[in-house]
C-alpha cells in the first residue's frame, strides 16, 4: 500500500463519507479523541479531521467527511486507490472519560463520528453509556446499528422529525434527566450552536460536560495560534491544549464568530471548485 | 591602507518592490563582487572569522573571488556552510563577521561579506556546483527532529562524515522557518529548495508529516538510532493578553506568515485564505515584525508598526528597519496597545493604545517602558498582527518528561547540545528560545561534531 492511500470509501449519509486511509505512523499511536490534518494535493489547504476509528494491525485510520467546503468537496471526488498528499497526526490529546460512571454521549451531525469510539470504549469497559444522536433529517443519521451494539440506550432525533422523532438533542437530554436519569458526564460533539445549547442545559442541570472543538488550524502543533479560543477566561489552543475542553468554560459565542473568519473567501473557493466539477 | 567605500547591494526600488513578492535584493554583478572582494585586506589573523558561528574561512573565499575563481570560492565557502545562499541573505552580518572587519567605519565600511557570500553561493547553485565529498558509511544512524536551519546543518555535517541521517519534519514541506517564516521577498523559496536538495544529495532522508512526540516518540527514536538531535524550533506565539485579542483579524505573526509563505496565500489561486486588510497594525519591532509588516504592505494594506520602546531598542536588523520604512511602513514608537476593538460580527475595527516613556534600565539592560497616564488614544484598523516572540513548544517535553527543560520550557543542554538524556542532543530555538538562523546552524554544527566525537570514542573502545 502507498503512503496515505485511500483504502476504502463508504457513504454513511447524504454528503457524508467515511474514508479509511493507510497511515501506519498515525495508526500506531492514535487514540480516540485525537485528530489528523490532511491536504488533498500539493496545492491543498491544511484541514483537521477527528479520528473516528483506526486499526493498528492494518495501519489504517478512519475519518468522516461531510461535504461542506472546498477541501471536503475535493475529497468527495477522490476514490479508493487515490493518495492524499499529506495526512499527519495523531494531533491533540486523547479523550479521557475514565473518571465517570454514568455517561451520556451527545452527537450532532458529523460530530457523531467523534462520539462513536467513546461509546465503544465505555461500553466495553462496562461503564453505563447512553447515546443521543441528532441530525437535520433522517438521511443524515449515522452509525445507528453500530451504536445499538455499543451502548445501553440509543435516542435518535431529527430537526424535521423525518425519523418520527422531531426535536433537538437538548430536548431528549432534558427529558431523560427529568425522567430520573442520573448522568455524571455529558460528552457533546457537534456544530458549535449545538454544543453551546447542550452546555447551557447541563450547566443548569449541574452535569460535567466535555466538548470537542473543531477549530480552524494551520500547522496543528501549536505554532500559529489560529485555533485559539477562550476557556474560563484564558486563551487556549485547540491543537495542543485540546481539542476537548470543559464545555461550561468555553466561550462559544467567540468560537462561533471565529469560525466565520474566512466565510467569504471560502465561499468563493468553493464556487470555483464547483464550477470546475461542473456542479454549479 | 586606503579608504574605499563599501559597494551597496543593488535592490528593487522601494516603490516597485512594495507591490510584489520578488526578492528585494538583486545580488552583486561579477564586477561589483570583484570590486568588493578587492576591498578585503586579507588580514592574517582573520578577525571576521571570530564572528562567524559556523567558522567560514572568510578571507580565503574572498581571495578566490578576487582572483576570479568563483568555483574555488564556492568550494571554500561550502566546506563550512551548508546553507550559504540562505546565510548570505538572512544573517545579521553587521553583528557577526562584518562587525570584526578591520575596515569598519574608518576605512569605508566593513567588507560586505554577506553580499559576497550570497554572490558565491548563487553562482554555485546556478552552475550546479553543490556536490560535496561524502565519507564512506561509518555504520551509524542519527535521527534529526526538525528540518529548519539547525536540523539541516547538523544533518549535512553528519552525512558528510558518513552517517546515515533521517530528518523528521512536522509540516508537509522541509525547511522550517526558512519556508514558513521568512518571506519570499527576502528569501526565495526556490532557493531554499535548492539548498535542501543539496543536503538531500548527501544522502539525508527527510520524512515530512511526522510530529515527533505524537507520530513517533523520542524513546522510539532513541531505541532505533545511535543518536537523536532535536531542533524542533521556536514554538507557541505569544499574545498580549489584552481584551479583544481573539477577534477576527488578529493574527500571530507566525500564523500570518505561515499562511502567506508556506501556504502561498499571497497567490491568487491559493486555497488557503488570508484577509486582505486595508489598515494593519503590527505590534513588535523584531525581524519577524518587519517581515509581517512588509508582507501586509505587499498584500495591499497600509501598515503602522507600534513598539513600546524607542527606535534605539528595536531588535530588528537595521537593514530590515530601513527597508520597511522605505517601502512605506509607518512607525509609531513608544506606544503600546491596551485593547483591541471589534464590531458586532467579531471583526477588528480598531485599537486603543497608550503612549510610553522610557524609565530606568530593566533586567535586559534596556530602559524600561512606562505608561504615560492619560495618554490613551484610538486608531482605526481592520487587522492586527502580533509579533512578540514565542514560548517553547510543549509537545516533545509532554511526551518525554524525563528530558530536562528550563523554567521557560527550553531544552537544557551543554555547549555541544548534549542534554541530560544519553545519546540525545538539542539545538536551535528549541534550546535557546527564538534566535537567528545562523546561531541555529552553528548549534547544529556543534552537535554534529559532538555526535561524531562520541561515535569515534565508541569505535575506539
Amino acid at each position: 500500500m502507498k503512503k496515505f492511500e485511500i483504502i476504502s470509501k463508504k457513504q454513511l449519509a447524504a454528503n457524508v463519507h467515511e474514508y479509511v486511509v493507510y497511515a501506519p505512523m498515525v495508526a500506531k499511536h492514535c487514540l480516540a479523541g485525537q485528530f489528523i490534518i490532511l491536504r488533498t494535493d500539493e496545492n491543498g489547504e491544511r484541514v483537521p479531521f477527528t479520528i473516528c476509528d483506526y486499526s493498528r494491525a492494518d495501519g489504517t485510520v478512519s475519518i468522516l467527511v461531510q461535504e461542506v467546503g472546498y477541501t471536503t468537496l475535493k475529497l468527495s471526488h477522490m476514490n479508493v486507490g487515490d493518495c492524499l498528499a499529506d495526512f499527519v497526526g495523531p494531533l491533540g490529546n486523547a479523550t479521557d472519560l475514565s473518571k465517570y460512571k454514568n455517561v451520556c454521549l451527545v452527537g450532532g451531525g458529523i460530530g457523531t463520528a467523534v462520539i462513536f469510539p467513546q461509546a465503544k470504549q465505555l461500553y466495553s469497559d462496562k461503564i453505563s453509556v447512553d447515546v443521543i444522536v441528532g441530525a437535520r433529517n433522517e438521511s443524515l443519521l449515522m452509525y445507528v446499528d453500530e451504536f445499538k451494539a455499543n451502548c445501553d440506550n440509543l435516542y435518535l432525533v431529527t430537526d424535521d422529525g423525518s425519523n418520527g422523532n422531531k426535536g433537538y438533542v437538548t430536548d431528549i437530554l432534558k427529558k431523560l434527566v427529568s425522567d430520573g436519569k442520573k448522568y455524571d458526564c455529558v460528552f457533546a460533539v457537534g456544530p458549535l450552536p449545538m454544543m453551546k445549547a447542550v452546555c447551557a442545559l447541563t450547566k443548569e442541570l449541574g452535569i460535567d460536560t466535555v466538548v470537542s472543538m473543531n477549530s480552524m488550524m494551520v500547522d496543528g502543533t501549536g505554532m500559529c495560534g489560529c485555533c485559539r479560543l477562550t476557556v474560563g477566561g484564558d486563551t487556549k489552543y485547540a491543537c495542543i491544549d485540546g481539542p476537548e475542553f470543559d464545555g461550561h468554560l468555553v466561550d462559544f459565542d467567540e468560537a462561533i464568530l471565529r469560525s466565520k473568519t474566512y466565510k467569504e473567501q471560502e465561499q468563493a473557493h468553493l464556487c470555483n471548485l464547483r464550477r470546475e466539477y461542473g456542479q454549479d | 591602507m586606503v579608504r574605499t567605500e563599501r559597494h551597496a547591494m543593488p535592490t528593487q526600488s522601494a516603490s516597485e518592490r512594495k507591490n510584489n513578492f520578488d526578492e528585494v535584493a538583486l545580488g552583486y554583478t561579477d564586477e561589483l563582487a570583484k570590486a568588493e572582494a578587492d576591498r578585503c585586506l586579507n588580514c592574517k589573523n582573520a578577525p571576521c572569522m571570530s564572528g562567524c558561528p559556523v567558522g567560514v574561512h572568510i578571507p580565503d573565499f574572498i581571495a578566490k573571488v578576487r582572483e576570479g575563481d568563483v568555483s574555488g570560492a564556492a568550494k571554500i565557502l561550502k566546506a563550512d556552510n551548508n546553507l550559504a545562499a540562505v546565510c548570505g541573505r538572512v544573517c545579521p552580518q553587521e553583528n557577526q563577521c562584518e562587525k570584526y572587519c578591520v575596515r569598519r567605519e574608518k576605512l569605508g565600511g566593513s567588507v560586505a561579506i554577506g553580499n559576497l557570500e550570497r554572490y558565491v553561493a548563487d553562482f554555485a547553485h546556478e552552475n550546479d556546483l553543490i556536490s560535496f565529498d561524502v565519507a564512506t558509511p561509518i555504520g551509524k544512524r542519527v535521527a534529526v527532529v526538525g528540518s529548519g536551519p539547525a536540523g539541516l546543518s547538523c544533518s549535512a555535517d553528519l552525512a558528510r562524515a558518513g552517517v546515515d541521517v533521517t530528518i523528521f519534519e512536522a509540516l508537509h514541506e522541509a525547511g522550517g522557518v526558512l519556508v514558513y517564516g521568512i518571506p519570499e521577498f527576502r528569501l526565495p523559496k526556490s532557493l531554499v529548495k535548492k539548498e535542501i536538495d543539496g543536503v538531500k544529495s548527501l544522502g539525508v532522508k527527510i520524512e515530512t508529516d511526522v510530529v515527533v512526540g505524537k507520530s513517533v516518540f523520542v524513546e522510539e527514536l532513541l531505541e532505533e538510532y545511535d543518536a537523536v538531535f532535536i531542533a524542533s524550533g521556536a514554538g507557541v506565539p505569544m499574545f498580549m493578553h489584552i481584551k479583544g485579542e481573539n477577534l477576527n483579524g488578529v493574527y500571530s505573526a507566525n500564523e500570518y506568515l505561515t499562511r502567506v509563505n508556506l501556504m502561498k496565500a499571497y497567490k491568487a489561486d491559493s486555497v488557503t485564505p488570508i484577509r486582505r486588510a486595508k489598515r494593519t497594525v503590527v505590534v513588535g519591532a523584531g525581524n519577524v515584525a518587519m517581515d509581517a509588516a512588509r508582507t501586509a504592505l505587499r498584500l495591499g494594506s497600509e501598515v503602522t508598526l507600534v513598539y513600546r520602546r524607542s527606535r534605539a531598542e528595536m531588535p530588528a536588523r537595521a537593514e530590515e528597519i530601513e527597508h520597511a520604512e522605505q517601502e512605506g511602513v509607518k512607525f509609531d514608537l513608544l506606544v503600546n496597545p491596551v485593547e483591541i476593538l471589534g464590531d458586532e460580527n467579531g471583526n477588528v475595527k480598531g485599537a486603543r493604545l497608550i503612549r510610553m516613556q522610557l524609565g530606568e534600565p530593566d533586567a535586559s539592560g534596556r530602559r524600561r517602558p512606562v505608561e504615560i497616564k492619560g495618554s490613551e488614544f484610538e486608531i482605526e484598523c481592520d487587522q492586527i498582527i502580533v509579533a512578540l516572540g514565542t514560548t517553547p513548544n510543549p509537545i516533545i517535553k509532554k511526551s518525554f518528561p524525563s528530558l530536562e527543560t528550563s523554567k521557560k520550557g527550553t531544552i537544557v543542554a551543554d555547549e555541544n547540545g548534549k542534554t541530560n538524556v544519553d545519546k540525545l542532543y538539542a539545538g536551535g530555538d528549541a534550546m535557546t528560545g527564538a534566535a537567528t538562523v545562523i546561531l541555529a546552524m552553528g548549534a547544529g554544527k556543534r552537535s554534529a561534531k559532538a555526535i561524531l566525537d562520541e561515535f569515534a570514542k565508541d569505535s575506539a573502545k
